[in-house]
């Protein structure tokens, strides 16, 4: 009998050591699959560069840090259930989401269950905006960046016939609301309002409405695949108007599916990280396994180095603890130094207007 | 009035793809009672196959559109032919003779099979080609606003137009059309006289699928991209165009898909884009409810 009972502690003490050897996983959710999936790689191939420079410099407290891939097609049905995936397998916290509707229904849960969220690129302010504490981004908001568009477009003349077109997603609605209630704020009504929907692939009707009201500025919220689209048949009805994005067209599908029409297609979007010199080795080393870390990469890579970090301060991977170390001090990253404030925000660079020539895009003089 | 003939034009270039892809839909289903949903996914491979293809082509060099544009219909035409035959074989006609419903759920099973198939091979993002036809030609002019017609409009109206033409002369003047009327009033009865009944049906859906592969084909010039899901929802606007021109009646498909067309087209110029689809949708309810035969089609009577 006490055989048996000293047998059974032991099996329960290896399981327990076990656990405590356990490795620290951190979840990455994104849109590994569906039209945003180029996005998904950005973030993916961040994440497991980060973890994988972290482990090189002896892991997180002597554990190893692994990812747990979780692929949320940018739906947000999907997000939930990857958020519930992610946190009945215990992660110590999530990389993620990507799309902003994806990223605030899976904020609930993860919330519930104390677990960290950094996302890595869901710029509507709803996210940080609802009081949750475990809740963080390293990219702006929508709101900082359409004032900026919306400030773009009136300090350099670019339009004095405006539409707004926007595809009804959390994203492209939000930064479209905020670039009318911006112009708004400076006395600009538009002339013309119109919403597309994701998956769309022809824009005729709507591009004859714009010609019809003689538009000479378009602003788009949403992403690369429609606004790639949008631009291109514009071009080919003969619809001269500039257009303007916002960051869903920061990325080379853009040029691609829009061809020569992307030239002179105006985006806001972060300085470009890629300038840091804090992060050139980093950049050189995604260069030299030939994936150019555009967009959103560096992102997903700062918000690795930043949970890493903070799980070391804390000396814990207790979701409550982490998240608030998070939310103190400063931490280094390819980014530069970010402090996240209360709300979960990053005390990061605003944003800046791009031109797009060539199939890249560069600074607007 | 300019701007009204603008949207006209948006509309029938818009039509005449759902017009293509509705007569697979129809002419199925006047022949074997069945509705194949895995059809717009045959769309899908054609505009694939054709993306494809350019690709090939334009390694050999041959760039020219109009050469181009012949041989990569030639090519899709015989890879998606080949598809929808592959698709009949398997899943329709081990289960003819089989209650209703089963052909039904074997081409949902299908449909999301084939998707899932081109997502693997192909990968989830969108694949784009560079535009090969571009320009277009400004029908005049009022206050401002001009109408134009671009070349890939019309070549896309025109090759539909063409391949319209085509089948009805081959429904109308061939041994294979006679076979197709004969099984589509009786298929035991045209088997008794000497039709090769199972050779018929394969035939009319490599015709389907055929005619599927010239719109995949004029969508990806068009749009110049294409990703795994696109067929879902033309299939379903084709689908209610088929319903619209009565479903069975190949004239009736033609003209149900330049009527959805023009529908999506209208709403999105005159009233918003924002419920573009749902207008489509809408018009497939209030003719299941009203109109259920459809413009051009016949009422089915029940003898007894």
């Amino acid at each position: 009998m006490t055989s048996k009972i000293l047998l059974a502690s032991a099996a329960a003490l290896v399981l327990a050591a076990g656990a405590a050897r356990a490795d620290v996983t951190l979840g990455v959710a994104s849109p590994f699959t569906g039209q945003n999936s180029s996005f998904g790689e950005q973030v993916k191939r961040g994440a497991e560069a980060a973890a994988a420079a972290v482990n090189a410099a002896g892991g997180i407290n002597g554990e190893k840090l692994v990812l747990d891939l979780q692929d949320d097609a940018c739906d947000p049905k999907q997000a939930v259930a990857a958020a519930n995936k992610i946190v009945s397998a215990n992660d110590a916290a999530v990389i993620g989401h990507f799309c902003s509707s994806s990223s605030i229904p899976a904020s609930d849960v993860y919330a519930e269950a104390g677990v960290p969220q950094i996302s890595p690129g869901s710029t509507n302010p709803k996210l940080t905006e609802r009081g949750l504490t475990t809740v963080f981004r390293t990219c702006g908001r929508d709101d900082q960046q359409s004032a900026i568009a919306a400030a773009a477009i009136v300090s350099r003349k670019l339009g004095t016939k405006i539409a707004i077109v926007d595809d009804k997603s959390a994203y492209g609605k939000g930064i479209a609301d905020g670039v009318r209630s911006a112009l708004a704020a400076k006395g600009i009504q538009e002339a013309l309002d119109d919403t597309t929907t994701q998956g769309d692939k022809d824009f005729s009707a709507l591009i004859s409405r714009l010609k019809a009201a003689n538009v000479d500025f378009v602003f788009y919220g949403g992403y690369f695949s429609e606004a790639g689209l949008l631009v291109r048949q514009a071009r080919e009805q003969g619809l001269k108007a500039i257009f303007m994005g916002g960051d869903g067209i920061a990325a080379t599908e853009f040029a691609s599916i829009a061809g020569p029409a992307s030239d002179g297609v105006l985006m806001t979007f972060y300085p470009d990280p890629r300038d840091n010199p804090a992060a050139a080795p980093v950049i050189q080393a995604f260069r030299d396994q030939k994936f150019e870390p555009e967009g959103y990469t560096l992102y997903s890579y700062a918000a690795v180095t930043a949970f890493a970090e903070a799980v070391k301060r804390a000396g814990t991977v207790e979701g409550a603890k982490v998240a608030a170390e998070l939310h103190k001090g400063s931490y280094k990253t390819v980014l530069g130094t970010i402090a996240f404030d209360a709300k979960g925000d990053p005390d990061t660079d605003p944003f800046i207007v791009y031109v797009w020539k060539a199939g890249k895009y560069v600074p607007l003089r | 009035m300019a701007y009204f003939l603008q949207q006209t034009i948006n509309g029938l270039t818009l039509g005449s793809i759902y017009g293509l892809i509705a007569l697979g839909y129809t002419m199925v289903y006047g022949i074997v009672g069945m509705i194949n949903f895995a059809h717009g996914e045959i769309y899908m491979i054609g505009a694939f196959v054709s993306l494809i293809a350019f690709a090939v082509l334009g390694l050999f060099g041959i760039t020219w559109a109009p050469l181009a544009i012949v041989l990569v219909l030639l090519i899709a035409i015989v890879f998606t032919g080949a598809f929808g035959w592959a698709v009949e074989r398997i899943a329709y006609r081990p289960l003819r003779g089989s209650f209703h419903l089963a052909p039904l759920i074997s081409a949902i099973g299908m449909s999301i099979f084939l998707q899932n198939y081109v997502q693997l091979l192909q990968g989830a993002r969108l694949r784009t080609l560079p535009a090969l036809v571009s320009g277009g030609v400004t029908l005049f002019r009022e206050n401002d606003f001009e109408v134009r017609i671009s070349t890939i409009q019309i070549a896309i109206i025109l090759l539909a137009s063409l391949l319209m033409a085509a089948l009805t002369f081959l429904i109308e003047h061939t041994r294979l059309g006679r076979s197709q009327r004969a099984c589509e009033q009786d298929m035991g009865m045209a088997g008794m006289i000497g039709i090769n009944v199972d050779r018929t049906i394969s035939l009319t859906f490599v015709i389907g699928a055929a005619l599927a592969a010239g719109a995949g084909l004029m969508v990806t010039l068009y749009y110049g991209s294409v990703d795994f899901f696109i067929g879902f929802l033309a299939g379903v606007k084709a689908f209610t165009a088929a319903v619209l021109g009565g479903i069975g009646s190949i004239p009736g498909a033609m003209l149900g898909g330049i009527l959805i067309g023009l529908v999506e087209a209208y709403w999105g110029g005159y009233v918003s884009g924002a419920y573009k689809d749902v207008s489509v949708f809408a018009v497939l309810i209030l003719v299941l409810t009203v109109m259920p035969t459809g413009l051009l089609g016949k009422p089915h009577i029940q003898k007894v």
